[in-house]
């Protein structure tokens, strides 16, 4: 499903290169996880993925179900299933959360040439979803995460995530500043999102969030680079001795 | 020949193309205002309020050549149940317009209206009490003001009002003057929608008594080339309140000045407007407002969108007078500049005489938020349309000041077609 191949990646501003030859593969059904030190390099991988400006490609390749993504806008990469759940959800005032889901719902099936949802579906498909997130009616109709708290925050990416139904979902630190229910609810999100045709590329920190989200890859990142990759274990082997072990082996 | 018919004199040159009519009632006051012309003489660039705008073409002696512009959108507020007064060119139309009768209200043409009259004490007085600092356009619109409308309200009139202002003449130069009394505890509602003509001079006075009501919503708007001069000059009285928002989209030229005198205690006042202009645009606001009663309260929140060069002004003003205690006084001017060409001017001014006040002001300038941009885009908005929202988003500040929902409604409506219609 998401191929990335050699990417590497520089800053736009100055001459610093932050990823240098990440190669990963999420094959559909599958749950994949990234980890890896502060600063090694994640979130920047699922900003380029996902399109943001600033970085340059300066090798390698990443591709969706075979199209070039690094090829197209933001907006095309999420019409084509990609979706990132973001470390630092972006506060957005005067447009009502509400407003903007159905505006990124209706415009991602039009870019797929299928029919836009009526408000009234569309009402009824967020009321069940939100409320399956904890998510009242009040916070749907507020600004897009202004005033939300951080575990609002995060339940409001996964609430846009259950909306928007994509083929390849990554999530950023989506477990952190989530209080323990808030992480159940999350992983619930997740997991009832869970099929054979999605993939999905988890960055975390911590075990606690796999513990819910069983994952099939752990990877670790450090250094702009995938350094080790191995099954469930290897996220225990972190949670118990750091990155020191990992690194000191891969050196 | 002379000495001094050889000095070019741009406001005896202006003052020549026109003609005073005569209407009894009011030929004192159109006299003085003449008189109030000569002495200010017409805006030049070097005056003090002028430094933004330049007033060239709004002076000189024939109104510039404005081509009419057509598109597919239906008359403004057209679904809502309102009395249509309608002007063609600056010259009222009884065969588009509505009865001019309203229960609540009396109507009358001031080009009507020959004998001795309830307006004669109102007509000019409030533009003549207005001139903190000059507006010899005001004056020359009181001299010479070819047609308006005069509204006396008894009591809470039975629907809006609207002057509809069409433009059908290239070359149109309309002087148009309104007065509007609320006796206390009157209420109305006073739409304006229209380009009106090539140039427009419109002068409104407003005069609100105690625990009246007065709210208005103008949209001014479609011509690419038209130029306008507008004022208002209110005076309100205890506990009453003066509401006033202004849509402005296209427009080669707009001046739009507004000055609101709180007289009566714990008054309530609020000026507010969105624009949104590309390219060869110019809007300016000049507000001012003075606070001579106890406890008022005024906002005025202005919010403009520029882009391909467009320039935004504004020159806000809250005079608190001596005595004016507890007086609430708030102003906001933003722009939104969607690139390097377009501009804001701000010129925000608080002048305190009192003690006792709490006055804030602020004045930004700033582009889209790229974060903003990008986190919309990345859950498949495309980046015009989420531009668009971000847009709306900063406009909503302003246009929320618009009580009615419908009225509201209908001028995002109408920001949103024209955003469709200008997207990058
Ligand atoms: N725009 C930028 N300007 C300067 N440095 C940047 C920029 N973006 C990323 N970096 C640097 O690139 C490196 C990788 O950052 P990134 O955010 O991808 O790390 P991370 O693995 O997500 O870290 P964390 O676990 O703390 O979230 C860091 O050293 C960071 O400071
Ligand atoms: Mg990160």
């Amino acid at each position: 499903m998401l191929n990335i191949k050699n990417l590497h990646v520089q800053l736009e501003e100055e001459d610093k290169q932050i990823l240098k030859g990440v190669d990963l593969t999420v094959e559909a059904g599958k749950v994949h996880a990234i980890m890896g030190p502060n600063g090694s390099g994640k979130s920047t991988l699922s900003y380029v993925l996902s399109g943001r400006d600033g970085y340059e490609v300066t090798g390698g390749e990443a591709t969706l179900d075979g199209e070039d993504l690094l090829d197209m806008e933001p907006e095309e990469r999420a019409a084509a299933g990609l979706f990132l759940a973001f470390q630092y959800p972006v506060e957005i005032p005067g447009v009502g959360n509400m407003t903007f889901l159905r505006t990124a719902v209706n415009a991602q099936r039009k870019a797929r040439g299928e029919e836009e949802l009526s408000a009234a579906d569309f009402l009824k498909i967020i009321r069940e979803r939100a409320k399956a997130l904890k998510i009242d009616a009040d916070m749907l109709k507020r600004p897009v995460n202004v005033g939300f708290s951080g575990g609002e925050k995060k339940r409001n990416e996964i609430l846009q995530m259950a909306m928007l139904e994509p083929k390849m979902c990554i999530l950023d630190e989506t477990d952190s500043g989530l209080d323990v229910d808030a992480m159940k609810l999350v992983a619930e999100g997740v997991n009832a999102l869970r099929n054979e045709g999605r993939g999905f590329l988890v960055i975390t920190h911590y075990q606690r969030l796999l513990d819910h989200i069983k994952p099939d890859v752990v990877h670790i990142m450090a250094d702009g680079k995938i350094v080790k990759t191995g099954g469930p274990e290897l996220a225990l082997e972190v949670e118990n001795n750091g990155y020191a072990d990992i690194l000191a082996e891969v050196a | 020949m002379g000495e001094a018919a050889t000095k070019p004199n741009p406001t005896e040159d202006r003052l020549a193309t026109l003609s005073m009519p005569e209407n009894g009632w009011a030929d004192a006051a159109r006299k003085a205002a003449l008189a109030r012309v000569r002495e200010m003489g017409l805006p030049g660039r070097r005056d003090e309020y002028w430094k933004f705008t330049r007033p060239d073409t709004l002076v000189q002696a024939d109104a510039p050549q404005a081509a009419l512009f057509h598109n597919e959108e239906g008359p403004l507020f057209g679904e809502m149940d309102r009395l249509k007064i309608v002007f063609v060119d600056g010259v009222f139309d009884p065969k588009q317009s509505d009865d001019l009768t309203l229960s609540g209200v009396r109507i009358d043409r001031l080009a009507d209206s020959a004998d001795i009259h309830w307006a004669s004490d109102l007509y000019g007085a409030l533009e003549a009490n207005g001139h903190y600092v000059p507006r010899p356009l005001a004056a020359l619109n009181t001299a010479y003001a070819t047609d308006g409308v005069l509204i006396h309200v008894t009591g809470k009139a039975e629907k809006p009002i609207n002057f509809i202002y069409l433009h059908e003449n290239e070359t149109s130069d309309a002087i148009l003057h309104h007065v509007v009394k609320l006796d206390p505890g009157a209420e109305l509602t006073l739409l304006e929608t229209g380009p009106a003509a090539a140039r427009f001079n419109k002068c409104m006075e407003v005069d609100v008594a105690d625990t009246a009501n007065f709210h208005h919503v103008r949209a001014q708007g479609r011509d690419h080339e038209r130029r306008a001069a507008t004022h208002i000059f209110a005076r309100l009285g205890t506990e009453s309140v003066f509401k006033t928002f202004t849509l402005t989209v296209n427009g080669r030229l707009t001046r739009n000045e507004c000055v609101v005198e709180l007289t009566g205690d714990d008054a309530v006042a609020h000026v507010a407007g969105a624009c949104v202009g590309d390219g060869d645009f110019h809007h300016d606001d000049t507000v001012f407002v003075t606070h001579d009663a106890l406890r008022c309260e005024s906002r005025q929140v202005f919010k403009k969108v520029l882009r391909n060069g467009a320039v935004g002004v504004f020159q806000g003003k809250i005079l608190v007078k001596e005595g004016a205690q507890k007086t609430d006084g708030y102003q906001i001017s933003q722009s939104l500049l969607l690139d390097d060409d377009s501009q804001f001017l701000a010129k925000p001014e608080l002048e305190i005489y009192a003690d006792d006040v709490a006055c804030s002001h602020g004045s930004t300038s700033g582009a889209i938020d790229e974060e903003a941009l990008f986190y919309l885009r990345s859950r498949g908005v495309p980046a015009n349309v989420a531009t668009d929202l971000l847009t709306l988003a900063f406009l909503a500040e302003a246009v929320e000041e618009i009580e009615n929902e419908t009225l509201r409604d209908a001028l995002v409506e109408r920001l949103q077609g024209w955003l469709e219609r200008h997207r990058g």
